[in-house]
C-alpha cells in the first residue's frame, strides 16, 4: 500500500472546473452563475454570511446537488459505480446504529476495500483521530466532538483526493474544534485537498490557503487568504471582515 | 354474575393444567400468525424501504395506497383468498383450501400491506437524515435500503409486532379460508367465536386470556430489547 507505484492508479481528480453553474429552486436563485477552477494542493475555504449558498456550492461540487445550469467537471470524473475518490464531512455528523469500528469498516466496504484489510484500516483511522479505545462502543452515543471526529476517521480510512467540509465545528466547544482542525491539518499533509464552508473568520484565518467569499450566491472575491484578511478588494468582504472583527 | 366468575374459574382451571385441546389451539394459532408474520416481513420491509429510498412515477399514489391497505378488512381477505383457492378458483389445483396453509397465505396478504406502509415510513424518516451521508460514501438505493432497515432493527421490531398482533387477532380471514375444522384449523379466535356462540364460556375465556398474556408478553419482551438496544446503540 506504501511507497509502490500503482501504474493503474487513475488521473487525478482536479483540477475541478465550474462553469457558470447556478443553482435554482422554485424562483428562489440560490448559486448565480459560479465558475471557478479549484487546484490540488492550496486548501480552500469557502467564506460568507449566511444563505451565501456556501453549502449548497459545496454540494454541487460534491455531486449531491445538481445545476440547474452549467457545469461542474473534473478533470478525471469518477465512473458510476466505482469506488468515491472524493469525501465529505457535514456539519452534524451521521453515524449508524453500529460501533465505532463498523462505522468505519462500512464506508471502507462501499469504498470496496477487501473484508481482510478493512478492520486494520479503520483501526489505524481511529487512531489517527485518537478514538481506538472507542472502537466498540456504539458510535451514536458519543459526545459531538467525539462523533465528528470519528466522521474525519472514517475519511481517513478511505484516503480521498478530495475533502469537503461543511461547517464541522458549528456545534463543537473550542477544544473539539481545537482538534478537529488539526485532524483536517494532517489530512491536508497527507496530500488531500481540503475544501471547506465555514463562516468563522477565526477558522478560516488559521486553515485556509485561499479564500473564495460567497455573497448572495455569487462569487465576490477570490484571494489568497494573507491578502483577503489584509486587503480585502470586494466591499461586501470589507464589510463582513468588518463585522465579524475582533476574531 | 356468578356465571361469569364461575366461568373465569374454569377458564384458569383449563389454563392452569395446560389442557391439551387448549394447547393444541393455542400452538397451532402460534404456528400460523407468525409464519404470516415472517412472509409479511420478508415481502412488507423490502417493499417499504424500496419505496421509501427511491423515486419513482406512481410513488405517491403506492404509498396512499400502502396506507390503505392497513385497514384491509379481514373478511374481505378471507373471501379473496378463498375464491382464488376454492376448486373452481385459479389456485383450486392447489387443493389447500380449508388447511394450514391457506390460512397463512390469507394472513401474509392481511398484514403485508401494514408492515410494508409503516416501514415505509419509518425508513423515509431516516432516509431524509442519512441521504446525503449514504449518498456521499457512494452508497446505491439498494444498499442504502438494507443499511436503513438494519440501521432501524430495533425501531421495525414495533412494526413487525403491529403485524403479528393483526394476525393473531383476527377471525374474519383464518375463519373463511380455514373453516374452522376442530383439530386442523381450529385457531385461538376462531375458537373464541364458536365457543361463546355455543355457550362454552371457559374455553372461551381461557383462549382470550392466553390470546391475551402472548400479546402482552410479546410487546414487554420487544419493549425491553428495543429501550436496552437504544440506550445502547443510541
Amino acid at each position: 500500500m506504501t511507497g509502490d507505484v500503482d501504474m493503474r492508479a487513475p488521473l487525478s481528480l482536479l483540477p475541478l472546473c465550474l462553469d457558470e453553474v447556478r443553482f435554482e429552486v422554485g424562483s428562489r436563485r440560490i448559486i448565480q452563475g459560479i465558475s471557478i477552477k479549484l487546484e490540488a494542493g492550496l486548501r480552500t475555504v469557502i467564506l460568507g454570511p449566511n444563505g451565501a449558498g456556501k453549502s449548497v456550492l459545496l454540494r454541487l461540487c460534491h455531486g449531491l446537488l445538481v445545476p440547474t445550469s452549467g457545469t461542474v467537471r473534473w478533470y478525471s470524473p469518477e465512473l458510476p459505480g466505482a469506488p468515491r475518490r472524493q469525501a465529505m464531512v457535514f456539519q452534524r455528523p451521521v453515524l449508524l446504529r453500529r460501533t465505532v469500528l463498523q462505522n468505519v469498516t462500512y464506508a471502507l466496504k462501499l469504498a470496496g476495500m477487501r473484508r481482510a484489510w478493512r478492520e486494520q484500516c479503520a483501526l489505524e483511522a481511529l487512531a489517527r483521530v485518537g478514538l481506538e479505545s472507542l472502537a466498540d462502543h456504539a458510535a451514536r452515543v458519543l459526545s459531538g466532538g467525539e462523533q465528528q471526529r470519528l466522521a474525519l476517521a472514517r475519511v481517513w480510512a478511505l484516503r480521498p483526493e478530495v475533502l469537503f467540509l461543511d461547517e464541522p465545528t458549528a456545534s463543537l466547544d473550542p477544544g473539539a474544534t481545537h482538534e478537529i482542525e488539526r485532524i483536517i491539518t494532517a489530512l491536508h499533509e497527507a496530500g488531500t485537498k481540503i475544501v471547506l464552508v465555514t463562516h468563522n473568520l477565526g477558522q478560516a484565518h488559521r486553515l485556509a490557503d485561499e479564500i473564495l467569499f460567497l455573497h448572495q450566491g455569487e462569487l465576490a472575491e477570490r484571494a489568497s487568504a494573507d491578502r483577503f484578511f489584509k486587503h480585502p478588494t470586494s466591499p461586501e468582504a470589507a464589510s463582513f471582515l468588518e463585522g465579524e472583527l475582533p476574531w | 354474575m356468578n356465571s361469569i366468575t364461575e366461568a373465569f374459574a374454569q377458564a384458569l382451571g383449563l389454563v392452569a393444567t395446560a389442557d391439551p385441546k387448549l394447547v393444541d389451539i393455542v400452538l397451532l394459532s402460534l404456528k400460523i400468525s407468525l409464519s404470516a408474520v415472517v412472509l409479511g416481513c420478508l415481502i412488507g420491509l423490502p417493499v417499504g424501504a424500496a419505496v421509501a429510498v427511491n423515486e419513482f412515477r406512481g410513488k405517491r399514489l403506492l404509498t396512499v395506497t400502502l396506507n390503505a391497505l392497513m385497514g384491509l378488512p379481514s373478511v374481505v381477505v378471507g373471501l379473496v383468498v378463498y375464491l382464488l383457492l376454492s376448486r373452481a378458483g385459479p389456485l383450486g389445483a392447489l387443493g389447500i383450501l380449508f388447511t394450514p396453509p391457506a390460512m397463512v397465505i390469507a394472513q401474509t396478504i392481511l398484514i403485508t400491506p401494514t408492515i410494508a406502509a409503516l416501514s415505509r415510513q419509518m425508513v423515509a424518516d431516516a432516509w431524509q437524515e442519512y441521504r446525503e451521508q449514504l449518498r456521499s460514501l457512494g452508497e446505491t438505493r439498494l444498499g442504502a435500503g438494507t443499511t436503513l432497515l438494519w440501521d432501524l432493527r430495533f425501531s421495525l421490531v414495533t412494526i413487525v409486532l403491529a403485524g403479528f398482533g393483526r394476525a393473531a387477532s383476527e377471525v374474519g380471514a383464518v375463519m373463511i379460508v380455514g373453516g374452522n375444522i376442530d383439530g386442523v384449523t381450529r385457531v385461538m379466535t376462531t375458537s373464541i367465536a364458536l365457543e361463546t356462540s355455543k355457550g362454552d364460556l371457559p374455553l372461551a375465556l381461557g383462549l382470550g386470556i392466553i390470546l391475551l398474556s402472548i400479546v402482552l408478553a410479546l410487546n414487554a419482551g420487544a419493549y425491553v430489547v428495543k429501550e436496552t438496544a437504544q440506550r445502547r446503540y443510541g
